[in-house]
């Protein structure tokens, strides 16, 4: 009995030394905000996967800053999005991260612009989500610049001149990167021999491949998600046809789908930013903390919400957040602070300027044997 | 008896009007005593809306007694009507009187939504079965579809329209950008008008539905054939009813889509059409009151499940399920008649001693 009660006040002890040495974390409260149920479901909850991976190891870590993740699903509906946005005010946040999806990035924003609460979306790519606001940030490329830099990429490494283009003109993410790809082929001497459109319930490409084949494309953009990307290729390996795929970042991905046959994505290239399969010390650290903790392998959405958090760390440490501070007095001082920050992750390494939007190397990745390679 | 209908008609309209002015006076003084959460505050204009949506799809279905499937495509054209509306007037009259803006975007709204019930109603209504669901139901898909591929900017106090193509002039500020939807939209609907437009929604379908019209359009529902050989125009009576709720419906929607600062095709799918329904049927075929609650409640209920994260879909359909077994039970319904048994009476007019008084 003694021993124990010797034990328990050494334990005692021990503790009070350990306080009184270590400072006092300060507390941040971090919102997440994202789709976790509904049709966008799948990169909502990488976003918030992400983010709890860079929050734990933070909170491991115990540097100076503690974080509390707040996490509000907005079903990726722009009304939706508003009710997860005051939920996320009234449990306290002081910043968000999200929302992952652009429509509605672009709606809380605008909300937030009024309210003077300070974004960072790690993955809503639309112009609209950054335009006309000061509030808000992004992690990822815009659209426009994912579509230039592409068109960038394909005559910088010479990959052919005949390009078919194929997009949802449903989808405003798909849209938004063929507008810009389609504006700057023909100063850089490409020429886009034939463009087909599907929308959200199109499932039978034989049209749009057919038209792409028939033309003579030696290159296919596909600006879009993996779905549809997956059945494209399909349709083209059934019609014998093989010219080069080039996709954007949201054809990450397309190794998980499920029931597709990974060697007709052999060659096909993107524009993604990261790749979990990586020789790079941090990236190698975060897909094997992911991979443990929700027994998959993170996609660019996960990697870009997980670089989200430490921006958010460093630009709050930066900018002097206390915990007592309100999301409306933190705003302009977090603004100014990742103004003059430049973020080594993950992703690249990142700066921001006053558009919100940022800079960063776009990278391509090419399928080979089943992995994701970086070009050089 | 004809008092005693009245009489009940009477009491009917003055709770209906008397909850929603009493909800309204509640929360208006919490808003101005800053007494209301954050979360709330934003429900509630998309509150007003979604009741609004409610009681004049409920004139179709419950009063006239044809199905719509569509009404969010109506809902659409007002939203979008209302984005382009306040951003020309903005640009163009350079209007800054944000209520004055909403009160014409909404207006317009109306005008346009009803001509497009006009338009649907005039060789669908002529027709009997079930044509009006399909059509509807094709309408607001040909809709969605369509506004996917609309530009429309101004300049110099232009309108510029285009389809397909965003063929429009250099420097234009573009109102509605295709699939992007309607952007930066001015958010400037209010909960105060929302609840003018609730009243006016209340007085007109309580109007019509207690008049002369009124009694016809559920003559029509009742039994086509005795309604016209007493000399009942059904179509004229089903148009008139189609019409009205497609104008409210169009109201609604501009009061939804000038509350947030973008409007995307997405918002307005089937789904939309059908969630609208289940306010409806749970509030009651043909009951005006039911339909504002069960709006007010089904709006309200997902946001109060927040907490049940990821099982709040889940969760929430349980409750619909809940409440549809309880409100039709019948020990519960006589445990409620006997709770608020004299405001039963006074409302039924005493429909187990007289039958036939309920005959209205």
């Amino acid at each position: 009995m003694k021993k124990l009660i010797a034990l328990a006040l050494a334990l005692v002890l021990a503790l009070t030394v350990c306080t009184a040495f270590a400072d006092e974390p300060i507390t941040l409260k971090i919102a997440h905000i994202g789709p976790t149920t509904g049709a966008a479901a799948l990169y909502g909850l990488a976003t918030q996967h992400g983010a709890e991976i860079a929050v734990d190891e933070i909170n491991a870590a115990g540097g100076k800053y503690r974080i509390e993740l707040i996490n509000e699903d907005d079903e990726h509906n722009v009304e939706k999005v508003i009710n997860a946005y005051n939920a996320a005010l009234d449990a306290g946040a002081q910043m968000i991260l999200g929302s992952t999806t652009s429509k509605p990035c672009e709606a809380a924003g605008a909300k937030g612009y009024e309210d003077r609460v300070f974004f960072l979306t790690p993955s809503a790519s639309s112009v609209n989500v950054i335009e006309d606001k000061d509030n808000v940030f992004q992690v990822c490329f815009t659209d426009p610049n994912q579509g230039s830099a592409s068109a960038e990429y394909i005559a910088e490494h010479k990959l052919g001149t005949k390009i078919a283009v194929i997009f949802n003109n449903a989808d405003v993410y798909s849209t938004g990167i063929r507008d810009t790809f389609v504006q700057k082929c023909p100063e850089l001497g490409l020429e886009i021999v034939s463009e087909e459109t599907f929308t959200d319930e199109t499932t039978d490409f034989t049209v749009q491949v057919g038209k792409a084949q028939e033309a003579g494309a030696e290159i296919v953009f596909l600006p879009m998600y993996y779905t549809p990307a997956s059945l494209i290729l399909k349709t083209a390996a059934a019609k014998n046809y093989k010219p080069i795929f080039f996709g954007v970042d949201g054809m990450d991905g397309i190794l998980d789908v499920e029931g597709f046959d990974k060697s007709l994505a052999e060659g096909v290239m993107l524009l993604t930013p990261f790749v979990a399969t990586s020789e790079d010390e941090k990236v190698k650290s975060f897909v094997a903390a992911y991979q443990a903790k929700f027994n998959e392998t993170p996609i660019q959405f996960a990697a870009d919400a997980y670089d989200g958090i430490y921006i958010l760390a460093a630009a709050a440490e930066k900018a002097g957040i206390t915990a007592e501070m309100t999301a409306e007095e933190a705003c302009d001082l977090l603004i100014a602070a990742i103004l003059d920050l430049s973020y080594e992750g993950i992703t690249g390494s990142m700066t921001w300027d006053e558009s919100g939007a940022v800079t960063k190397t776009p990278m391509a990745a090419t399928i080979v044997n089943g992995v994701y390679v970086f070009e050089d | 008896m004809m008092t005693k209908a009245k009489r009940k008609r009477l009491i009917y309209n003055l709770i209906t009007f008397g909850l929603v002015i009493a909800a309204y006076l509640i929360l208006q003084n919490m808003i101005d005593a800053k007494a209301i959460s954050r979360s709330l505050k934003g429900l509630l204009v998309p509150i007003c809306a979604w009741i609004v949506m409610a009681v004049s799809l409920n004139l179709v279905i419950g009063f006239s007694g044809e199905l719509s499937l569509g009404h969010a495509g109506f809902m659409s054209i007002g939203a979008y009507t209302g984005a382009i509306v306040s951003g020309w007037f903005l640009s163009a009259f350079d209007m800054q009187d944000p209520t004055l803006r909403l009160i014409l975007a909404i207006l317009i709204s109306g005008v346009v939504a009803g001509i497009f019930g006009a338009l649907i109603g005039i060789p669908v209504l002529r027709l009997r079965g079930d044509y009006l669901a399909i059509v509807t139901l094709a309408f607001g898909e040909i809709i969605r579809n369509l506004v996917n591929v609309l530009y429309v900017g101004t300049t110099d106090g232009k309108l510029y329209f285009s389809f397909l193509n965003k063929n429009l002039p250099e420097g234009v500020t573009m109102l509605v950008d295709g699939a992007k939807g309607a952007v930066k939209i001015k958010p400037i609907s209010t909960f105060t008008i929302g609840f003018a437009l609730i009243i006016l929604t209340l007085i007109i379908v309580l109007n019509l539905v207690n008049s002369r019209a009124g009694r016809a359009i559920q003559a029509t529902r009742d039994n086509r054939i005795a309604a016209e050989s007493m000399g009942v125009s059904v179509t004229k009576y089903k148009m008139m009813a189609f019409v009205t709720a497609a104008t409210l419906a169009g109201m609604a929607g501009a009061l939804y889509g000038l509350n947030s600062s973008t409007v995307v095709p997405t918002q307005f799918t089937f789904n939309q059409s059908i969630n609208v329904l289940v306010f409806v049927v749970l509030g009651g075929l043909g009951n005006v009151l039911g339909s504002v609650i069960s709006a007010t409640f089904l709006t309200v209920l997902p946001e109060i499940l927040r907490e049940f994260a990821d099982y709040r879909m889940l969760v929430y359909a349980v409750v619909l399920i809940l409440v549809m077994i309880f409100t039709n039970n019948p020990l519960i319904r006589s445990m409620m008649n006997r709770l608020f048994g004299p405001v039963r009476t006074l409302l039924r007019g005493k429909q187990k001693k007289a039958p036939g008084g309920d005959a209205e």
